[in-house]
């Protein structure tokens, strides 16, 4: 069976011709579309490595079946910065060191973009703690990833608009 | 401090920030998985649903015949593999299943292979097997199998080690315990899961693969394929974790390379988490016995250490636990004794500060428990039997500030204020509150690695050394010891690492590979500014003409005679006079044997911790750990706080978070995925201090380092453990620490 979907992904219009219903925005991603920047961890939403934005909210790639994403906004870890200039998120990960091997990164770093959207955890490191728990760490950079999501969090609050980066 | 300056350089020392940072947050890294070349397959295994007996029967045509599916490898037709899969063609090396036979040894064993021409169908092919089995009883916990003697552990430790005479420290004891520890079998799920891309064109193969130790895995590659290692050529530029399982080739990884040769066509394999869970490694359970005695001044008479641990039925590595109370404290006695148990499971590996992390786990707490019975505070007791020299040995420490780890960290932490009495601290929000410490301890073994540099005219430069990133930072602290040794910026030099087409980079394993493959880099630099040196002092119109026997030293591209500022020559200068549009030189380090019998080299720490639990729940907290560690020389300070800190997380997880639990009856893990079996997430980290003590130390290799990676576990899990007591005055001896524990107790 064959059909089509059309997607905005990083902001471009794409017309996705699929011949199989159960694949997955990741799997779509990584295994079709060449866009191996988002990570596989588990395949069944227990990890956060697959974290990309669909519609402005943060989701599990893994989970989501790309036949269902007819007419959605995709953005993934390679549509964050804008040609040699990083996201806020993106530079503060560097800066504070919330990173270690990098596999767990862009998982990260999408669910911090998304946290920060939703405005639940400001710059309170408790909150932030919880809110970036669904994406885990096994190189344990916890700490510096806090840091960095309240470096960008401060930053973009000052600055909305993102015209920082 | 002019010396370490002339030893080290300016780069080092630096808390650069990543040099692979914009490539990992950009997503431009490529991981293994993430290549796709042309006309790739997918491989997708079946993994044996019980632990022990034989396949009778697999639905092979239903899953050729599922649309996409191109091969179906069985042991019925599995292609010839050239090498002997039990041989041992390096140091390391375990027996790797690879279907040759229908025999199941584990849950998890790969027992068929599916290729398809996509992933989707590779993985419906797979379930289409639906196998069939004849099942056995498994043996999946420590009673289930007789224990056997171990006369080596695995990998050279030791099996059994007597100094002075245990039985006359037990009897000379004023104060003694006996205590039983009991530690799980943990899995490192590195969040990148072993994965595979192999291309073979004729005899030639390469291979997309995370590896800790590119050389040793060609060579066992090689091996097993019957091919030339120089004929394979492993890109492995970043690791999304190892923890010491992705240093010996496995045999899923080997099965997919098999499959390449026979489909004549790239193949990829990424395990899935679950497959993570049995074939690539682990850390095998334990039960440790603590008899420790002490005298009425609190001075240790006996340290009587004994671990029974598990390992495979077909091959022996074992956690060498009783090997942690050998080289820390200062005992008459010290015996340290290991047995094994043969279950039906994968074979364990290295992993993370493997045999240290339980080994110390138990003996924090006996220390623990000793200091209690004898009403002395936990770090005095520790004082009391400071080793001034290697227990047993009397080997000198090549260096050892614990002294000031134990200073520093309480200091930090507020320990003085401690009560002695467990059950008597509050929170404000009603919460048992305790506190508790632990040493930390790791040994620093080097590795053998070699090293290029190359010196062009533009005075920029290049060094390279199959090294590997696994998290770490060595594509960062590499480059910093090796713009040192090459006297250049950081920003002239060019690392390349992480592809064994490039000098041996050693083994990534061990908290060595900074130094190994640091201390290859810096001699290979080193070789480049002796050749400079030479042709400088040769030069009539260099200003170093003539100086030929002086002490040269270089930095920031510059030569220059030690000491006087004055008088030097730029390395572009030395290269255009002598007519040469580059200059190579060449590196090793190693351990000379002389060094490690006359010094005991350690790194050293004393980590605190802070427990909240719930009284009525039992929910335990960790809300303040501080850690000071004494590792030598600390090449940037940023990277090595990370290193620190994700080792004390891992030692959080042990004594709080992660087993792995088998069902008795089928023997497969029953938690093995991310959701069940437990590793800290963010919320669970909270307080976190590293204190880094400087140690300047001379004997344990030429750059000085001891090494970060593993020791932060150590200690990390005994504090934890002894705080939960301290907040409840319940002693439970069995990791993880749970609140069904605390509650059983009541
Ligand atoms: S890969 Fe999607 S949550 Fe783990
Ligand atoms: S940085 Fe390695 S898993 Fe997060």
């Amino acid at each position: 069976m064959s059909f089509q979907i059309t997607l905005t992904l990083n902001g471009t219009a794409r017309e996705i011709a699929l011949d199989d219903t159960r694949v997955t925005l990741l799997d779509l991603l990584r295994e079709r579309l060449e866009m191996p920047g988002t990570k596989k961890g588990c395949d069944r939403g227990q990890c956060g490595a697959c974290t990309v934005l669909v519609d402005g909210r943060r989701i599990n790639s893994c989970l989501t079946l790309a036949a269902t994403l007819d007419g959605a906004e995709v953005t993934t870890i390679e549509g964050l910065a804008r040609g040699d200039a990083l996201h806020p998120v993106q530079q503060a990960f560097i800066d504070n060191d919330g990173l270690q091997c990098g596999y767990c990164t862009p998982g990260q770093i999408m669910s911090a973009v998304g946290l920060i959207a939703e405005g639940t955890a400001g710059d309170d490191p408790e909150r932030i703690r919880e809110g970036m728990s669904g994406n885990i760490c096994r190189c344990a950079a916890y700490h510096g990833i806090t840091l960095a999501v309240r470096q960008a969090a401060r930053q973009m609050d000052n600055d909305p608009k993102g015209d920082a980066a | 401090m002019p010396d370490t300056l002339t030893r080290f350089g300016s780069n080092s020392g630096q808390p650069t920030t990543r040099r692979d940072g914009i490539a990992k947050v950009t997503g431009q890294a490529t991981f293994a998985a993430d290549n796709h070349p042309e006309g790739m397959l997918h491989a997708v295994y079946v993994p044996a649903g019980i632990a022990r007996g034989r396949v009778a029967h697999l639905e092979v045509e239903a899953a050729r015949a599922h649309p996409g599916v191109t091969h179906v490898i069985t042991p019925g037709n599995r292609p010839d593999l050239p090498g002997d899969p039990d041989a041992k063609p390096t140091r390391f090396s375990f027996r790797i299943e690879v279907l040759q036979d229908d025999t199941v040894r584990y849950a998890g064993q790969p027992i068929a292979l599916v290729l398809a021409e996509t992933l989707e169908a590779a993985t419906e092919g797979a379930r289409l097997l639906a196998p069939r089995y004849e099942a056995e009883p498994p043996r999946t916990g420590l009673d289930d199998n007789a224990p056997f003697a171990v006369e080596e552990p695995g990998f050279g430790a030791p099996g059994d080690t007597v100094h002075g005479d245990p039985e006359a420290g037990h009897a000379a004891a004023a104060t003694s315990i006996d205590a039983t520890y009991d530690t799980p079998p943990q899995y490192h799920n590195a969040m990148e899961s072993h994965a595979v891309v192999a291309q073979w064109d004729g005899d030639r193969l390469t291979l997309d693969t995370p590896s800790q130790a590119l050389a040793m895995s060609c060579a066992a590659y090689a091996h097993l394929f019957g091919i030339e290692a120089a004929d394979i050529t492993l890109r492995s530029p970043y690791l999304g974790g190892g923890f010491g399982s992705k240093a010996i080739p496995n045999g899923p990884m080997v099965l997919a390379i098999l499959a390449a040769r026979e489909a004549g066509r790239p193949v990829k394999l990424s395990l899935t988490r679950r497959q993570m869970f049995g074939p690539v490694g682990h850390r095998g359970a334990t039960r440790q016995r603590l008899r420790l005695g002490c005298d009425a001044d609190g001075r240790l008479t006996v340290i009587d250490h004994e671990t029974l641990a598990a390992t495979s039925t077909f091959e022996t590595f074992l956690e060498s636990a009783s090997n942690a109370s050998q080289g820390l404290y200062a005992s008459s006695a010290i015996r340290s004794a290991h047995q094994g148990v043969r279950l039906d499971v994968g074979t364990p590996g290295p992993m993370r500060a493997p045999g240290e992390a339980s080994g110390s786990a138990a003996l924090e707490c006996a220390m623990d428990e000793l200091a209690q019975a004898a009403g002395i505070d936990p770090l005095e007791f520790r004082l009391r039997n400071y080793a001034e020299t290697e227990p047993g040995t009397g080997k000198p420490y090549s260096s050892k500030a614990l002294r000031e780890c134990y200073a520093r960290g309480a200091e930090a932490f507020g320990w003085a204020d401690r009560p002695a009495r467990p059950g008597t601290m509050r929170s404000t929000d009603g919460k048992l509150v305790g506190w508790g410490m632990g040493t930390a301890f790791f040994p620093s073994p080097m590795f053998a690695a070699e090293a290029r540099a190359t010196l062009r005219a533009d005075g920029s430069a290049t060094l390279e050394t199959g090294g590997a990133d696994m998290g770490q930072g060595a594509w960062t602290a590499l480059a910093q010891i090796a713009a040192d040794g090459i006297g250049l910026p950081l920003d002239r030099v060019e690392l390349r690492s992480g592809l064994s087409t490039l000098p041996d980079g050693g083994v990534a394993g061990g908290s060595g590979h900074t130094a190994t493959a640091g201390g290859a880099l810096h001699s290979a630099g080193g070789d480049v500014v002796r050749q400079l040196s030479e042709l400088a002092s040769g030069q009539p119109d260099s200003p170093l003409f003539g100086a030929g026997n002086a002490t040269f030293e270089a930095r920031g591209g510059r030569l220059q005679i030690a000491g006087d500022d004055g008088r030097g020559d730029a390395f572009a200068d030395i290269l255009a006079r002598a007519g040469l549009s580059e200059l190579t030189g060449s590196g090793s380090a190693s351990r000379p044997d002389a060094d490690s019998r006359d010094y005991a080299m350690n790194s050293h720490g004393a980590v605190f911790a802070e427990v909240a639990v719930d009284p009525d729940l039992g929910q335990i907290r960790v809300r303040r750990l501080v850690g000071a560690f004494a590792a030598g020389r600390i090449v940037n300070p940023r990277l090595a706080e990370s290193q620190l800190m994700g080792g004390m997380i891992w030692g959080l997880s042990f004594a709080l978070h992660e087993a792995a639990v088998h069902d008795p009856r089928s023997g497969r893990i029953l938690n093995a995925d991310l959701a069940e079996y437990r590793v800290p997430v963010n919320a669970d980290v909270q307080g976190l201090e590293v204190i880094t003590v400087e140690e300047d130390d001379p004997h344990v290799n030429a750059l000085g380092i001891k090494g970060v990676g593993e020791i932060g576990i150590t200690g990390t899990v005994g504090a934890i453990a002894n705080a939960v007591w301290h907040a409840t005055g319940t002693r439970v001896r069995r990791f993880p620490i749970g609140l069904a524990d605390l509650l059983a107790a009541e």
